[in-house]
């Protein structure tokens, strides 16, 4: 149907799930998309709170349309180094404390930690604070010399092949990252696009919250990652890998407009493109914060289904990727029916 | 003494008037100009040079306490806290409900069965005498709505140590007050005095929006845990080892950049800077850092022992040595600190 695979670049996904951004230090992937996109933009800025917003000016007959897409990931923060060199360590954003014993974490100056844990009289003791970071150091100068408090670090998981999907660490959002910097790439209009490449959504959409009222856009959508329905015995839900681009109606911090949904479906259907409904029970994005913005703005969000969100192993198909890049594209390209 | 007459000031949130007031006496001769916004912060502004960077230094004056929900028929006042009050600290402590004293009661040990004993008491089994025989005679005096506070009284422990309540936040008060004692010539200082900080946050939101700052400087008392029985990794902060910087918490991740520049200021200046290294709890900061497009933002903490509880304790220096940060940053900022 699409022979959109073959121009994509998944090198480039590839470099930027394996880059360290944890929320609130999002510099490295913000320079590499900013070194990919200069050439495709009219400006290219950052503002206080760490965003990359890229301004693509329209005919000045069109819309103005943001769209977001976040750079963080999660990831731990030091909060005690000991004498003997382990590290006690608090989440940053979503993280499942009961998967984390024997983890890997990486630091922003590329040292490897292991999680390990206190002993446990039985499983369900297991929490936060038995928890502990090995980093190998023999004890307290020697592990200052490499980290210190407030350092933060983020979990490893290679960028690896199965067929047509993917699995990785941090496909949570740099996927949404990938697929807003390919529309950003090809796509022409009238509309004028300030795409936002946001900071510390996995801490509750912080970033999006900023750009939204420095930008103030007619509409805006959100390219991130959802949960799916269809490994054994999941939690019920209709998202399914490799089915298309799902077109978000709801989750915990938004309800899509009518208007919005009917906008994105049926240019979807028009173009041909495989899309499916989501309805997300647990999490929230940056429309979320978005569409709360100044007098209220309309957002929705693309999402790309992903399975095992928030470990190092999420996995996503490309056919669903392919499908959000084509939709997102004839989003911007088309007329915006309110 | 200052902070004596500000820890004793009653005012929790939505009622901070009295604090208020307070603060806006004890500052007048220091500032150019003094407003109350419209949910109740108090706005002081010190100006500096035309075109110098403009700074908001919050605290807010809020404290926990407690609000009279129901009046039963024999004139027990049955409450709810106002912010994050552990009602197993409330048995048997006496109160004062809008000028009245009384005692929150519960049933004597005699007359507890065994298994009561275990078990802490929940709220609901908690209730405030003040002495009233009847709904009418209680009725009298108290109205369902007013609060009732704790009457600890401030007095020095030791010979470092102050007690007394509502340290949080009257502490970052007090730091706020001495702050703008002081002359600085190259700055628009803007100081906040905040209400409802313990509820949600909710007057620093206002502020920070109506003031526009480019930066940001947020006073807290904050949690210490550094006691014998608690784990070291747990303690959050030492009292003693100076200021606290945040690193992050429930609503704010602090910027690294920002944080490194304020290690450094406290080494040149020799004074002791330890790290908040814990991450629950939040603070105006949230607000602020979030509010427009943006604005850098750093919460600087004096660490108290036994906060939200009806005696918490502070160092004499801890205080000293906040204040001595709050002005090096301050003096930093036209020139060398940058945000």
């Amino acid at each position: 149907m699409s022979n959109v695979q073959n121009s994509l670049d998944y090198s480039l996904l590839e470099r930027l799930t394996q880059t360290y951004a944890p929320s609130g230090i999002e510099r490295a992937v913000a320079e590499q998309i900013s070194e990919i996109i200069r050439p495709y933009c009219d400006s290219l800025t950052q503002d206080k709170m760490g965003n990359l917003i890229a301004i693509r000016k329209g005919s000045g007959n069109g819309k103005k349309i943001m769209v977001a897409a976040h750079m963080d990931e999660i990831g731990v923060m030091i909060t005690h180094i000991d004498k003997n060199g382990f590290l006690r360590f608090t989440p940053v954003g979503g993280v499942h404390i009961t998967e984390l014993p024997h983890r890997r974490v990486r630091f922003s100056n590329g040292r490897i930690g292991v999680i390990s844990q206190e002993k446990l009289d039985k499983p369900a003791d297991l929490k936060l604070s038995k928890l502990y970071i090995d980093i190998g150091a023999a004890d307290q100068d020697e592990a200052e010399g490499m980290v210190q408090i407030g350092d933060s670090a983020v979990f490893t998981g290679e960028f690896v092949w199965a067929g047509s999907r993917i699995i990785s660490k941090a496909l949570d959002d740099r996927i949404g990252c990938f697929v807003a910097i390919e529309a950003l790439k090809r796509v022409q209009t009238e509309h004028e696009i300030a795409f936002a490449f946001t900071v510390q959504e996995e801490v509750g959409l912080r970033g999006a919250q900023t750009a939204a009222f420095a930008l103030e856009p007619d509409v805006a959508l959100a390219v991130d990652v959802t949960l799916t329905g269809d490994t054994p015995k999941a939690h019920p839900m209709d998202v399914k890998l490799g089915s298309g681009v799902a077109i978000k109606v709801f989750d915990r911090s938004m309800i899509t407009p009518p208007q919005v949904k009917q906008w994105m479906a049926e240019t979807a259907e028009k173009e041909r493109i495989s899309y499916q409904w989501e309805v997300l029970e647990a999490g929230g994005t940056d429309s979320g914060a978005i569409h709360l913005t100044k007098g209220g703005i309309p957002a929705g969000v693309l999402s790309i289904p992903t399975r095992f969100v928030h470990s190092p192993s999420e996995m996503i198909d490309t056919k669903d990727v392919e499908a959000a890049v084509e939709l997102l594209v004839a989003l911007l390209e088309g007329p915006i029916p309110f | 003494m200052l902070l004596k007459t500000l820890s004793e000031l009653q005012g929790t949130s939505g009622a901070e008037k009295k604090v208020r007031d307070l603060l806006q006496e004890e500052i007048t001769p220091y500032v150019d100009s003094l407003a109350v916004d419209k949910i109740g912060n108090l706005i002081a502004v010190k100006k500096g040079a035309k075109n110098s960077p403009k700074v908001l230094l919050t605290a807010h004056m809020d404290e926990v306490a407690l609000m009279v929900t129901e009046i039963t028929p024999d004139g027990f006042l049955k409450f709810r806290p106002v912010g994050g009050i552990d009602p197993r600290i409330l048995v048997s402590k006496p109160v004062k409900v809008s000028g009245i004293n009384g005692v929150i009661g519960s049933k004597a040990i005699h007359l507890q069965k065994t298994q009561e004993r275990q078990q802490a008491l929940k709220l609901d089994q908690l209730y405030i005498d003040i002495g009233a025989n009847s709904k009418e005679e209680a009725e009298r005096y108290i109205k369902l709505g007013d609060y009732a506070y704790f009457v600890t009284g401030f007095e020095a422990l030791g010979q470092a140590f102050f007690k007394g309540k509502a340290f949080d936040d009257r502490v970052g008060c007090y730091v706020i007050v001495e702050t703008l004692k002081k002359r600085f010539d190259n700055l628009n200082l803007v100081a906040a005095f905040t209400v409802q900080e313990e509820v949600g946050l909710r007057g620093s939101k206002v502020a920070a929006y109506h003031t526009q700052p480019d930066f940001a400087l947020n006073i807290e008392g904050t949690i210490s845990a550094d006691m014998a029985h608690i784990e070291e990794e747990e303690w959050v902060t030492e009292l003693g080892k100076g200021p606290a910087l945040s690193i992050q918490d429930q609503t704010t991740l602090y910027n690294p950049l920002l944080i490194k520049q304020v290690v450094d200021l406290a080494k040149q200046n020799k004074i002791p800077l330890q790290f908040r290294r814990g991450t629950s709890g939040n603070n105006d900061a949230g607000k602020i850092h979030s509010s427009r497009t943006g604005i850098p933002t750093l919460s600087i903490n004096v660490p108290c022992r036994y906060i939200h509880s009806p005696a918490s304790m502070v160092r004499q220096d801890d205080i000293q040595n906040t204040i001595q940060l709050v002005e090096e940053i301050l003096r930093a900022i036209p020139d060398h600190f940058i945000f």
